[in-house]
């Protein structure tokens, strides 16, 4: 994932209790319209309805390391995935990929994610892989840390190439984080005496379920960071019958 | 693509039996983990259920149990379980349980079935009893000083969260949300002494914790001006900073706590958790007293006895030293006499009034081991009416006596139990007792009674055990009589003067074949660091403790002090080693040593600790001597 400088942290306003859409319907929608056969196809598979209990619910963890926060500009890296349920997170189905972005490699995002030029020069084009990554990622329902980067980013690379974009529903873990210590906006004690919102970055949030530190910004570590994570909210504060439409975005 | 795990891989690469293995296997391993998350309290494996996977521990910590719910062992990073039901038709065999919450990594049946086929030393590590392979791993050296000598001090991460007595819940509330903690110690620094450098952090008063803010403060209604003292749970149990790992665990499990404040000198220095002590354990004096404290009847507790002797030896065996050996024995004598008090109170009701029941000699000294008798006594609340009260005490020590001589504590030959109505008093008795001895002191009566000026509270009020403690500290100082008629029977009892291949030389040119170890060189030992603690004002009960406090307190001529602590480490070892052997021989262990069971070495070095001994009974002599002459 990509780490965000201090003053592009997470600003600390409260998350809004909006509905998430109705992804299966939206999904059988957005099969009609694909003209991309690759597209097609993953919405073809579909996604669970919304009052499925999470712990039926089939997911995959997945991470980008990307060359800067803006989708429209930057690029993806690399990708790491790692298929999970509530119980098992399956090492075995885990798939990591590196790239060549759309633009060249900042010699500052090389020493974030330690992928280096000619690694990038040997890499393949999104395009390329985005046949097997679709497969993965069908009738999932998809993991992250921070959802502001690997949805809008996918879109905007396929919105590039194939002149199409994606939509697919996300469990965000910051954001589970984010109910708990972003439920209401900072109060004015805190802030005139200067004291710091509870961290939910994703080491942070590990730590405070006793989950081991892992080095960050390899996306394969980074998604299986989160896929914990996700286990270890559930088992915290919700329960395996959760519906997931409480959940996903 | 397979895609490389880097920090699985790295976990594997630290942990036996997985670091011995070929880098490619390891890469294969960590391709095919599987990983879930279990929250503290969470049954992992249940009993007879299909077990998959192999669990290995990556964070956290998990009680794995026995089929009857007793304890089996507790595990921590790197701990693996689940082993057994895969060896055998994969049903769990012992049932496991998250202790805290963990993150376990699973190796599937199929990866572990190849690396058991194609790999000997991990089929080894899975294979073998569990607790074999803790002997394997204590038998390294490093792992077995770590396991038996750490003292709970090494563990302490940072200084602990303190308020003052005096302090408001708020400003204690305030204070735990800057430092992020749940819980806060309380401290009272009124009762510092003047004369020391005064601490930061006082003396301990009590604790309190979200939980108590919750329940005792915004429940009840109280104002946030509440002074903590309040609310606080005060009696907490805490370790002193200077006591081994393993007693830190032996006192978390018979409390069932999670948490222990580290004390030194009455002052807070640190705070450890289950989780820091977890990976010091073994399955050794820990299990026996887990499961003292799980019998019903005195008949189940008598059948432990097979475990207290496996215990002693394999302590021996893993180099513990004396201290740790005879703390371990008296941690596990003090459990069979509470379990049996326990089973008393069942079986006879409530006591009409409070009591104390008190450990006397080697048991209160933390010295016993596994030769011992039963030496107690009963302190009784003020309010005692023997005509009323006194049956049912009688009934109390008569079971607690008799259980702990069906369990291997012989009955004292001198009658010193509390069956002994004598022994069986009210507190105010017990306090004339002391001050007669200590005012009025008789050589002929010392004699058989220093046994009550090494003494320990058990059960029930412990207090009165310090306040007597306290009231002989205060009193001893002030009587030369007393030290010098004890002084004199600290000498009674004399070394053997030297070794030869098969006989003992006594000092009027007598041989014998045998020496007795408790009453040739450990007692008389005791006995004269008794004399000089009580001479010194020293609180402590423990001979080794009261030795430093002596050398502390500039008693005895330079250096002689290490001498003393050498020789009598070496004598003690002497005495257990040889007990050791009986028991390894299936003989009766005893306390006399035949010199021609000893190594040359041995005889050498019991040969200059005995003349330590003497030179130290000279010095007692004239000390005390003409103290008397002042």
């Amino acid at each position: 994932m990509l780490y965000l400088r201090k003053k592009n942290a997470f600003n600390g306003t409260p998350y809004s209790k909006s509905s998430p859409p109705d992804w299966a319907a939206r999904f059988k929608k957005l099969a009609a319209q694909a003209k991309d056969p690759r597209l097609q196809s993953f919405y073809n598979a579909g996604t669970v309805d919304g009052d499925t209990p999470i712990s039926k619910v089939p997911l995959v963890a997945m991470d980008f390391e990307t060359t800067g926060l803006d989708p429209e500009s930057n690029g993806i890296v690399s990708i790491g995935l790692v298929p999970m349920d509530l119980n098992r997170i399956r090492c075995s189905g885990a798939q990591h990929w590196i790239l060549k972005p759309r633009e060249e490699l900042s010699s500052e995002s090389i020493v974030i994610h330690g992928i280096t030029h000619s690694e990038v020069a040997r890499a393949p084009d999104i395009i390329r892989i985005l046949d097997e990554l679709l497969k993965a990622l069908a009738g999932k329902v998809v993991v992250v840390h921070h959802r502001g980067i690997e949805r809008p980013f996918l879109n905007a690379e396929l919105l590039n190439r194939i002149g199409e974009g994606c939509e697919f529903p996300v469990i965000d873990t910051m954001e589970l984080e984010a109910r708990v210590y972003r439920s209401k906006p900072r109060g004015i004690v805190d802030r005139l005496l200067g004291r710091h919102p509870t961290s939910i970055r994703l080491a942070d949030s590990r730590a405070r379920y006793n989950l081991p530190f892992y080095s960050p910004h390899h996306a394969l570590t980074d998604a299986l960071a989160s896929a914990e994570l996700l286990q270890a909210q559930i088992a915290d504060r919700y329960s395996p019958d959760t519906p997931i439409k409480e959940l996903w975005k | 693509m397979q895609a490389e795990q880097l920090e699985i891989l790295d976990f594997l690469h630290r942990h036996p039996p997985f670091c011995d293995l070929p880098e490619e296997t390891l890469g294969w391993i960590s391709q095919n983990i599987e990983i879930s998350y279990f929250k503290a309290g969470t049954q992992i494996l249940q009993f007879g259920e299909e077990v998959d996977a192999l669990h290995i521990i990556r964070s956290g910590a998990v009680e794995v149990f026995r089929r009857n719910g007793d304890l089996h062992n507790r595990l921590s990073e790197g701990g693996i379980f689940g082993e057994f039901g895969l060896l055998r038709n994969r049903r769990v065999r012992f049932p496991a349980k998250a202790l805290e919450d963990s993150l376990v990594y699973l190796i599937p049946e199929t990866i572990f079935n190849e690396l058991f086929e194609n790999h000997e030393l991990f089929a080894d590590f899975v294979e073998i009893e569990d607790h074999t392979r803790l002997r394997h791993a204590v038998s390294r050296k490093e792992d077995a000083n770590e396991l038996m000598t750490s003292k709970v001090e090494t563990l302490i991460a940072r200084e602990p969260v303190t308020v003052n007595i005096q302090a408001t819940v708020q400003e204690a509330a305030i204070l735990m949300s800057e430092e992020s903690v749940s819980s806060v110690l309380v401290v009272n620094e009124r009762t510092g002494d003047p004369a020391k450098q005064a601490s930061a952090s006082g003396y301990l008063a009590g604790i309190v914790t979200d939980v108590d803010i919750r329940k005792r403060l915004v429940a009840a209604g109280l104002s946030y001006t509440t002074p903590v003292s309040e609310i606080m749970t005060r009696n907490l149990a805490s370790i002193e900073h200077h006591q081994f790992v393993f007693e830190a665990s032996l006192a978390m499990l018979r409390k069932n706590i999670h948490h222990l404040p580290v004390l030194k000198k009455g002052h807070p220095i640190g705070m450890i958790a289950l989780s820091d002590i977890i990976r010091y354990e073994s399955q050794n004096s820990l299990f026996v007293v887990s499961s003292i404290f799980h019998q019903y009847t005195v008949e189940d507790l008598k059948a432990l006895g097979d475990d207290v002797k496996a215990c002693f030896s394999r302590m021996v065996n893993e180099d513990a030293n004396s201290h740790m050996i005879g703390s371990a024995m008296s941690i596990i004598g003090r459990s069979f006499k509470q379990r049996l008090l326990e089973l008393a109170e069942v079986e006879l009701g409530p006591p009409p009034v409070p009591y104390c029941f008190l450990a006397l000699g080697s048991m209160a000294r933390e010295e016993q081991l596994i030769v011992t008798d039963q030496d107690n006594a009963l302190i009784l609340d003020n309010r005692f009416d023997p005509d009323r009260h006194d049956g049912y005490f009688k009934a109390l020590a008569k079971f607690v006596s008799d259980g702990l001589a069906e369990c291997g504590y012989t009955y004292c030959k001198g009658e010193i139990m509390a069956t002994n109505v004598k022994w069986r008093q009210p507190l105010h008795v017990w306090e004339d007792y002391f001050t007669e001895w200590i005012e009025n002191p008789t050589p002929e009566f010392l004699l058989n009674s220093s046994i009550f000026f090494d003494l320990d509270g058990v059960w029930g009020k412990t207090d009165w055990a310090a306040q007597l403690r306290e009231l002989i500290v205060r009193e001893a100082k002030k009587s030369p009589r007393f030290l010098t008629c004890m002084a004199r029977n600290a000498l009674r009892r004399t070394p053997p003067l030297g070794f030869f291949k098969n006989f003992v030389m006594e000092k009027d040119g007598r041989h014998s074949n045998s020496f007795n170890i408790k009453r040739r060189g450990t007692a008389p030992l005791a006995d004269l660091i008794r004399v000089h603690s009580l001479a010194c004002g020293s609180t402590a009960r423990n001979t080794f403790d009261r030795l430093q406090d002596i050398i502390d307190a500039d008693i005895l001529p330079h250096g002689h002090g290490q001498d003393i602590r050498d020789a009598l480490e070496f004598i003690a070892m002497v005495r257990i080693r040889h007990q050791a052997l009986d028991l390894e021989a299936n003989r009766t262990p005893d306390n006399n040593v035949e010199p021609e069971n000893l190594s040359d070495f041995e005889r050498k070095t019991l040969k200059d600790a005995f003349q330590i001994l003497s030179n130290a009974q000279k010095f007692v002599r004239f000390r005390y001597q003409s103290q008397r002459s002042r």
